[in-house]
């Protein structure tokens, strides 16, 4: 029994859920039932999967021990990608699959410039977001192109499904992907992989695991989900802006901290990277709901990542002092 | 030629290495032969690191041959080593802190279930069970396989490590400064693990600036200065001094 609180104590997204359930709770009652009400889930649980895509692909990253902070770009350039391509006469299983391979170059160079000069990876990809959102922006020629919406199958992506339309299929992409990931991290060799070289590089070099393609195939992955991410946003709402997903490398950040990925990395859990970008959604809602200016957004969401870390560190500390045999 | 009982396991001829312009080694040429304990020894910056780093590969040679069991050698990286039966347990440790045991058992080895391109399933109930008895094989007692290698002691961990490196029947084992940073206690356990080699057909190569605990368990002393060996002995025919002298 005490090893199993002593487990669960240092469980890194045990901060960010007791937060999520407590404010759930909170803007519950503030805004007199509404926030659970259907309509509002739909709101919510709709937009959900495009954040929580490109933070389990950054949490994957910051556990691996690196950093990306060019999501934000990448999750522009794949959707005009495909709209460009598009516009030229491409149909659309091409085109998307043209901007996803598009993100896991930028995902390659990201990795392997970051490990054959071996230079921060905080440099590397802030290098990247300059470079990608401008490359962004050119393609487009300045005026993004208006996206084929008739060529597009919006069924599989982002239409309402399911009983009282309450999810879109946005959301069933993200339960497969978020489950895929998770696997992949907790059940395989390749995880146990990840966890080592983001955790004590050198014993994972010692002990013959591949640690630059590791982390290369992390940066790949990270890259090419922001792009999907980004696909479904532009899918969403019918036109492919240059500037969507700015600020989204810090947001994505956020909310795998928030989920108790360490900085150092080693530690974290994809369970706790979509909890976080749950809960930054659910303060963005719950805020709008109970009436209060909007402005203080971006205020609550930084005293929720110090408050999350805060409170994970305490929590973990907890659990590594309760004595168990070992 | 050398029959095979006298046939060294692994045999270093004339190996050299530069560090960006420092020459770490010299033309070092040395033999270790099946269930001998060897001990390294020489000062910082002797070379006796770098020699193993070469054997473990984690660095390559710039020069010279290494044979094993006769046969010419190419150790590339970690994994090569791994695969010619030698294994290495690092001063600093080679376990991941935050990982449990049974997960540091097996990193790079992990058992599957089932795999596609190289990536697959965990056989995570094997690793568990063979971790245990793998760490109860080295006389070791941890109750749990998913205990946080980051809760146990500096001997614990060592233990670890050589019951990982015995699981995975090593035919070599380089022990790079094993008793650093240990109490008494754990250092005389693992010094009573390098004595009981031998009954389990292991050669030994324990690398320590230690001398005392070199001679509490070793045969054969081989003594490093400026990247070359300088003296290379029976433990019976040398004595402290004698080593102390030409380090």
């Amino acid at each position: 029994m005490r090893r199993f609180i002593k487990i669960s104590l240092q469980k890194p997204e045990l901060a960010a859920a007791l937060l999520l359930a407590g404010l759930v709770f909170f803007f519950q009652i503030m805004s007199n039932g509404v926030f659970l009400s259907p309509a509002n889930l739909r709101g919510i649980l709709g937009l959900m999967p495009e954040m929580a895509l490109v933070a389990i692909g950054v949490t994957l990253l910051m556990i691996c021990g690196e950093f990306d902070l060019s999501v934000g770009s990448v999750f522009a350039i794949c959707p005009m990608t495909m709209a460009v391509l598009m516009a030229g006469g491409w149909p659309f299983w091409p085109a998307i699959v043209a901007g996803l391979l598009v993100c896991a170059f930028i995902g390659f160079l990201n990795g392997w410039l970051t490990i054959r000069f071996a230079i921060p990876s905080f440099i590397t990809t802030l290098g990247m977001l300059f470079m990608v959102r401008s490359l962004t922006v050119v393609i487009s020629g300045g005026f993004p192109p208006r996206l084929q919406v008739d060529a597009i199958p919006t069924w599989l992506f982002v239409e309402f499904v399911g009983p009282g339309n309450l999810l879109r299929a946005s959301f069933l992409w993200f339960v497969v992907i978020a489950m895929a990931v998770s696997l992949l991290l907790s059940k395989t060799n390749f995880g146990n992989w990840v966890r080592a070289t983001g955790g004590f590089l050198p014993a994972a070099t010692a002990m013959g695991i591949p640690t630059a393609r590791v982390k290369i195939a992390c940066f790949m992955i990270c890259s090419v989900l922001a792009g999907f991410a980004g696909s479904i946003q532009v899918m969403r709402i019918g036109s492919p802006l240059p500037s969507i997903g700015e600020g989204l490398e810090l947001a994505a950040v956020a909310a795998a901290v928030i989920g108790g990925a360490s900085l150092l990395g080693g530690i974290g859990s994809i369970m706790g990277g979509i909890i976080g970008a749950i809960l930054i959604r659910v303060i963005d809602n719950g805020m709008v709901l109970s009436q209060v200016d909007s402005n203080w957004f971006k205020f609550a969401v930084g005293a929720l990542t110090i408050l999350a870390v805060v409170g994970n560190s305490w929590l973990r500390k907890r659990g590594q002092s309760m004595k168990v045999e070992t | 030629m050398m029959n095979s009982q006298e046939q060294p396991i692994i045999s270093v001829r004339n190996v050299h290495k530069w560090y960006s312009g420092v020459h770490a080694l010299r033309g070092v040429s040395v033999d270790f032969r099946a269930n001998e304990a060897v001990g390294l020894v020489g000062d910082n910056g002797a070379g006796k690191s770098t020699l193993i780093s070469i054997l473990a590969g984690l660095h390559a040679k710039d020069e010279g041959e290494i044979y094993v069991e006769g046969k010419l050698a190419a150790i590339d990286n970690p994994r090569d080593a791994m695969n010619l039966g030698i294994e290495t347990i690092y001063q600093y440790n080679s376990m991941v802190p935050n990982m449990s045991i049974a997960r540091n058992m097996f990193i790079g080895r992990e058992p599957l279930k089932a795999s596609f391109m190289g990536v697959g399933l965990l056989d995570e109930a094997r690793m568990r069970t063979e971790s245990v008895a793998a760490i109860a094989n080295v006389d070791l007692h941890l109750r749990s396989p998913d205990a946080l290698v980051g809760e146990l002691s500096g001997g614990q961990r060592q233990g670890v490590a050589i019951a990982r490196a015995m699981h995975f029947k090593s035919k070599v084992m380089i022990l790079d400064e094993p008793t650093n940073h240990l109490s008494v206690k754990e250092t005389a356990k693992v010094i009573g693990f390098v004595q009981s080699l031998k009954a389990q057909n292991v050669t030994g190569i324990f690398i320590s600036h230690n001398l005392h605990h070199v001679f509490a368990c070793c045969e054969r002393i081989v003594a490093m200065a400026m990247g070359e060996i300088v003296l290379d002995k029976p433990i019976a025919e040398t004595s402290i001094e004698e080593i102390l002298q030409v380090l």
